[in-house]
């Protein structure tokens, strides 16, 4: 209790730092990171955190003591180089994007160790700090560092607002960019660099592995929650502040909960709920929307069987036994006897003794019901040139899928071969007397 | 001291290097050709959580609990990577991210939640002690042999053994999974069976050499046997040649210039990486330069006989300065060299000084170019609907590439006489 007052109120002067300067980390990582996750290089932004060591322990070796600023300059110029070399690799070799990245990811970063340890050997270098790089130091941020987040922040942000549009079309289509004359390789370098400028900014916070992350991470979440890239770019800087805020708030406040990780963490969460409970695009809309249609499909098949049982005789209420069905499709008896009693509770199917009707409205749905389908299946069968366009969409709503003129066509052949429930003879389909 | 002098337990540090880097090497052959390489990077961070999981569960640093720990959490991270990116359609590469950064997360929080305890840090996992292998010996036949040694030498064996048994199933599936579908071959099975591998290799290897430069192992001599073949069989030979050769020259360079080794093997994998880059005979980067040079060269030089040759047929006085010569194909170095070629070949020679004219030599493939030529633009005359002045530049193209038993079979069938432009087709026997 004590704990969850102390974090609340945050009494610590240095835990604000730290607050402030991950939350403005977790803000402009995660909006250029979703371009990242767009453009399918999620992992170019761990490249680039990798690649950044020895640019870092060259900067130290030639300027020994200049101090921070220099070392990040130093870290962005090797993560800049880093990705031109993966760029180098894909598109001048045969070896893939992934090799590529991976190569460079792990090259480099050997080479950081071998200069970190060549730099540690010596007593003044081992002082320098170079390594909180690696793992990230997040509790030991002050305000010097929280200005230079800030101002990668702000630079990210001006330059993605001034350049929404070219930004948009690039990561969406590339060759359309091109197309309007945009110079899509500067451009493209354009991005990378401000990459480049937050994973470098973020690396003494939080280090290589969960810079990556917080690259990576929020950009996804967001992705389930909208198709709209403003909206989307908006939410992973809330969804990487908020996880930067929880994350360093508990780790404050629970002693032996590493600052790094625990954002990590505190991001896969969010990552998780969005990925279960985002209204379109989330795990649990789209099962329940399965669910349905998979009910809604159960509940036609079973009307169309039996109104198929009926229709040689022209009695489209007859009697249907539970073996009849059984043997028309292959439904379980289980499945059956479900399907046929949700039939039961808006009256379309009426039980009797050992057997099923169809009520005179059952027969009207029904026959809509094999309507529809009949059309759909002699619109596959006759019109398969143009029939992929519209084969997603709802068997149920022919009438607002298919253009009328096709619909006409279908309709007339289909009447001429005695196959279709006619909607002028409204006995038969009431099933009354046979026509 | 001499950097030079070694003593037996550089030996074992090579020896379990070597072992570690070759069977990281032959697993990555299969992880860079089915473009699943950063699925290495992703297990071997990835397994943390796992040892940690392990240690707390069994309570010890015993190795096969280790070893069990962490290859479920390797399969764990294939199978969420997999699942993520299939049932909530996140891209392949952010969904790999998301799992592996967050299960390092995972493992890192785990490991300071028992630090106190245990001697199994971050630090310790990223780099690994490969200087401290031959301290920790378990006696063999009588041969005190390093722990590390023995345990990589199993694995190796593993390794060595799984790809030979189920080399042709690996085959089909890293080339065409649908292919091996169909043979019956299940493409899961081996996709996960791999990365069982590739977790169990990365576990065993940590402690010693450390994930940097397991990763850097299960690409790098992968991607370097990939630019200087086109046989899996020699490739996979050549990736472990390769990581035996980044172990040794690593650790001897490490120990030269008193640094890192770990970090000095996949330096010196990397630099493998980047000369193949380069100088591979067919793949690499200069070598393509210098075919396309070659090619440009050779089109350049026989255009320049099809102008000479032309004019030779057009009456030929006075002969074409070399001015002209150069100039009609274009600027910089290409012509320059394209005509000196001429002349050393002997194809053509100078006159009056400056004047340009053919020999005997160029005179004849001269008119075997403007035989294949016009060859050519009769038969697209007779063959595509083309207007006559849509022949030339095609011809122009193909000329180069037409071989004379081409043109001996289009002048029996399509030659006809003179071309659609109304010039003779050259026959071989005629001037």
């Amino acid at each position: 209790m004590e704990d969850l007052l102390r974090l609340l109120r945050l009494q610590d002067v240095n835990t604000w730092i730290v607050l402030i300067g991950t939350g403005l980390l977790g803000f402009s990582s995660g909006i250029i990171g979703s371009f990242a996750v767009l453009r399918r290089r999620a992992l170019v932004g761990d490249a680039v955190a990798h690649a950044a060591l020895p640019g870092i322990c060259v900067a130290y070796l030639l300027f020994r003591d200049a101090g921070f600023p220099v070392f990040m300059l130093g870290a962005l110029v090797s993560g800049v180089f880093g990705v031109l070399c993966v760029s180098f690799v894909r598109s001048q070799t045969r070896i893939k994007e992934d090799a590529a990245i991976g190569l460079m990811l792990s090259v480099l970063f050997g080479l950081g160790m071998v200069l970190l340890r060549r730099i540690q050997n010596d007593p003044a270098g081992s002082r320098a700090g170079l390594k909180t790089f690696i793992y990230g130091k997040a509790a030991g941020m002050t305000w010097p560092d929280v200005a230079l987040i800030a101002s990668a922040g702000v630079l990210v942000v001006i330059v993605v607002v001034a350049l929404f549009r070219e930004f948009q079309v690039l990561s969406f289509d590339r060759e359309f960019a091109a197309a309007l004359g945009w110079p899509v390789f500067r451009l493209d370098v354009l991005m990378m660099f401000l990459l480049c400028v937050c994973t470098v900014a973020g690396l003494p916070a939080v280090g290589v592995v969960l810079m990556a992350a917080l690259l990576i991470i929020p950009g996804a979440a967001a992705r389930f929650w909208t198709d709209h890239l403003g909206w989307m770019l908006i939410l992973a800087g809330g969804f990487g502040m908020l996880s930067c805020a929880m994350g360093t708030a508990l780790s404050a406040n629970v002693a032996s909960l590493p600052a790094g990780p625990t954002i990590v963490l505190v991001a896969a969460g969010v990552f998780v709920l969005s990925m279960l409970l985002a209204p379109r695009r989330g795990l649990l809309a789209e099962g329940l929307r399965r669910w349905g249609m998979r009910r809604r499909y159960a509940m036609q098949n079973l009307l169309r069987a039996m109104w198929e049982a009926g229709e040689a005789s022209g009695d489209f209420s007859t009697r249907v036994t539970l073996g009849d069905l059984l043997q028309v499709r292959s439904w379980s008896a289980g499945a059956l006897t479900r399907h046929l009693r949700r039939a039961a509770a808006p009256r379309w199917v009426r039980p009797e003794a050992d057997a099923y009707r169809l009520t005179p409205a059952g027969v009207e749905e029904a026959a809509k019901t094999a309507r529809a389908h009949r059309l759909w299946e002699a619109f596959l069968l006759e019109e398969a040139a143009i029939a992929p366009e519209y084969a997603h969409r709802y068997a149920d709503q022919i009438e607002h899928v298919l253009p009328p003129d096709v619909l006409n066509r279908l309709e007339v052949r289909l009447r001429a071969q005695g196959r279709i429930p006619d909607p002028d003879s409204t006995d038969r389909l009431k099933g009354g007397t046979p026509a | 001291m001499s950097p030079f002098e070694l003593y037996a337990e550089d030996g074992w540090v090579m020896l379990t290097a070597t072992l570690c880097c070759v069977s990281c090497g032959l697993l990555g052959c299969f992880l860079v050709l089915r473009r699943m390489s950063l699925l290495g990077d992703a297990i071997s961070h990835a397994v943390l959580p796992g040892l940690a999981v392990a240690f707390l569960l069994s309570g010890s640093r015993a190795a096969l609990p280790m070893l069990l720990g962490a290859m479920l959490v390797g399969i764990l991270t294939a199978f969420l990577t997999d699942t993520l990116a299939r049932w909530a359609r996140v891209p392949e590469d952010a969904s790999m991210g998301v799992v592996f950064t967050s299960l390092f997360a995972l493992g890192v929080v785990l490991i300071s939640y028992v630090a106190p305890q245990v001697d199994l840090d971050p630090d310790c996992v990223l780099h690994g002690q490969i200087l401290l292998v031959p301290y920790d010996v378990r006696s063999v036949f009588g041969i005190e042999i390093p722990y590390a040694t023995l345990v990589l030498a199993v694995v190796t064996a593993v390794n060595i053994a799984l790809v030979a048994v189920f080399y042709k199933e690996l085959k089909v599936v890293s080339f065409d999974p649908y292919l091996a579908t169909t043979m019956g071959i299940s493409a899961t099975a081996v996709h996960y069976g791999l990365m069982a591998a590739v977790a169990g290799t990365t576990v065993a290897s940590f402690e010693s050499v450390g994930a940097i430069l397991v990763v850097a192992m299960l690409i790098a001599p992968g991607a370097t046997a990939h630019l200087l073949t086109d046989r899996l069989s020699r490739m996979l030979v050549l990736a472990a040649v390769s990581g035996a050769v980044s172990a040794v020259a690593g650790y001897l360079l490490a120990v030269y210039w008193n640094t890192e080794v770990a970090g000095m093997m996949s330096v010196v994998a990397g630099g493998q990486f980047a000369l193949a880059a380069v100088f591979a005979p067919r793949y690499g980067y200069a070598s393509r330069l210098a075919h396309q040079a070659a090619l440009t060269l050779r089109i350049v030089r026989e255009d320049m006989l099809g102008l000479l040759y032309r004019w030779h047929e057009s009456g030929g006085r006075p002969a074409l300065s070399a001015r002209d010569v150069r100039s009609a194909q274009g600027h910089g170095w290409i012509p320059i060299v394209a005509l000196w070629l001429l002349f050393r070949r002997g194809e053509a020679r100078r006159e009056n000084g400056d004047r340009v004219a053919l020999t005997e030599a160029g005179l004849s493939s001269g008119r075997t170019l403007i035989r294949s030529h016009r060859l050519w633009e009769s038969f697209l005359a007779q063959n595509l609907p083309l207007p006559p002045d849509h022949l030339h530049e095609p011809a122009m193209r193909a000329e180069h590439f037409v071989t004379p038993a081409v043109a001996d079979r289009l002048d029996a069938e399509f030659g006809s006489d003179p071309d659609p432009h109304g010039s003779a087709i050259p026959r071989e026997n005629s001037t």
